[in-house]
């Protein structure tokens, strides 16, 4: 699975979280999840969830930390669609 | 949101034509029940998606927050007032009272989690969807109010008492409107726990919407329902500057408990205190027991009552020629335990508008204990058009808590 298809999936499963839909129309690699995109901070688990569900992977508690920005959520996510 | 309508409009023409809104619930059956049947919302997605934004469209789960929300924001809209996204208004508060969240049956999937030893899979909902503010915390991340937010919780009369906080809250000058009401959810968990203490109807699991039988003889217990209602209060003054649309003005009202005594429990309320709660509610609003139109009565379809009708009775002084009219929706919506009251009191303003007073279906024969105390004409069996302008509404909790209001119909001028 390429980059580009998580980041599109990816995009639609944060949807729901993005109080102004329309930074999802410009949606850049560089875009903080918590700062840019305005999700509430208590979401990410969420997003987390969603995410360990469509790919059937697992993120541990430490790697969440880690997923800042829409790029770093991808590498990650792609990292342990490798790993299976 | 009532179980056999949605919207205050569509809940108009539910009262007047007596639409039922009990269904049979296969799981019920499948979990061996004594009964069988409940009130619910029938809520669409379509229906949600008029005024949710995509995360709660999607992600809600609450039955009782789900439709909290919904009546709330309806009840705002209909006032006449708006909210944004950016900004706060500190003059507005809400009451949303709320009974058992975490009895719900989304909390299933919570529960389920936990004992399976996931509870890592909760995601971030399941406090906010189960904690007794639960219901006012959503409707207000939607309107942004900024005065008092505050969620009671007192059983069955959760939803009067709400309308009276708010009362009592604009006397004091706190705010100049509030947004009260009340929510109660559904399922397998409230259900069952209701009907493992024998006192709900196990008799109609074939015929549900003839199972809610207020004041009838046969009536053998209530049916549970679910379903939120909810109304803005607001001072005279804020409401006269805005032009808002003005349905009735609070005269009065009383809460108090019979304290578990002198007959008084856990499930039963002290007579003394019920007549002291509705007596309190006619002193404060200066009202004669004679100008009362209507008794929007708590009325579950116990053995209640009976002892209800003769409460009522002694607080309006005792004269049988002289009792007002009297009806409760539950016949058509069960008993929606915290939704009750404040449902009911839609209704109850509703009447008042459109000068009608519903029926009291599904009665086959009137209680005798009840006609040996008032007129049976007075129990209306089908809607009845008439100018209703004073109406007092009470409600009785476990726990032995009582609440009464008193409403005159607003005319201008």
């Amino acid at each position: 699975m390429d980059k580009n298809t998580i980041q599109e999936q990816l995009k639609e499963i944060i949807a729901v979280y993005v109080p102004d839909k329309e930074i999802l129309g410009k949606l850049t690699l560089e875009h903080d999840l918590i700062n840019d995109l305005k999700i509430n901070s208590a979401h990410i688990v969420d997003i987390v969830l969603d995410v360990e569900e469509k790919y059937d992977i697992m993120i541990e508690d430490d790697v969440i930390m880690q997923m800042g920005t829409i790029g770093q959520a991808i590498d990650i996510i792609h990292g342990k669609v490798l790993e299976k | 949101m009532a179980p056999n309508a949605l919207g205050a409009a569509d809940f108009e023409v539910a009262l007047k034509e007596g639409r039922s809104g009990i269904r049979f619930f296969e799981i019920s059956q499948s979990l061996n029940f004594r009964c069988q049947i409940a009130g619910k919302p029938l809520i669409t997605e379509d229906y949600k998606a008029r005024f949710f934004d995509d995360y709660y469209q999607n992600k809600l789960d609450n039955n009782a927050i789900i439709y909290a929300c919904l009546a709330g924001f309806e009840a705002w809209e209909n006032a006449g007032l708006t909210h944004h996204q950016d900004q706060i208004d500190f003059d507005s508060g809400m009451i949303i009272g709320s009974g058992a969240l975490g009895l719900d049956g989304s909390n299933h999937a919570v529960f389920s989690k936990i004992l399976a030893g996931n509870n890592k899979q909760l995601g971030s909902r399941a406090i906010p969807e189960s904690m007794s503010s639960g219901a006012a915390a959503y409707l207000n991340k939607i309107l942004g109010l900024g005065n008092r937010i505050l969620s009671n919780s007192s059983a069955c009369i959760t939803g009067t008492e709400s309308v009276l906080l708010g009362y009592e809250h604009l006397k004091l000058g706190k705010a100049k409107r509030m947004l009260c009401g009340s929510t109660e959810g559904d399922g397998i968990f409230i259900w069952g726990a209701f009907d493992a203490m024998r006192i709900l109807t196990s008799d109609s699991n074939e015929d549900p919407t003839n199972g809610s039988r207020p004041m009838c003889n046969s009536s053998v217990g209530f049916v549970p329902g679910s379903g939120s209602g909810a109304m803005v209060l607001e001072t005279l003054e804020s409401a006269k500057s805005r032009g808002a649309k003005i349905y009735a003005e609070i005269l009065g009202a009383d809460v108090n408990s019979g304290g578990l005594r002198d007959g008084g429990s856990m499930t039963a309320p002290n007579s003394n205190a019920v007549v002291h709660c509705m007596k309190n509610s006619l002193r404060e609003a200066k009202v004669n027991s004679d100008e009362i139109d209507l008794i929007s009565g708590h009325l579950t379809g116990t053995k209640g009552d009976a002892t209800e009708i003769k409460n009522w009775k002694k607080a309006l002084g005792g004269a049988q020629d002289k009792f007002p009219l009297i009806n409760t929706p539950k016949s058509m919506i069960g008993h929606c335990i915290a939704g009750a009251g404040s449902i009911e009191l839609v209704a109850t303003l509703i009447q008042m508008e459109k000068s009608f007073v519903h029926g009291n279906y599904n009665i086959k024969e009137v209680n005798p204990d009840i006609t040996a105390e008032i007129p049976l004409e007075r129990i209306p069996m089908k809607t009845v058009y008439k100018e209703i302008n004073t109406a007092i509404k009470a409600n009785f909790g476990f726990g032995d808590l009582n609440c009464a209001i008193v409403l005159r119909k607003w005319k201008d001028g």
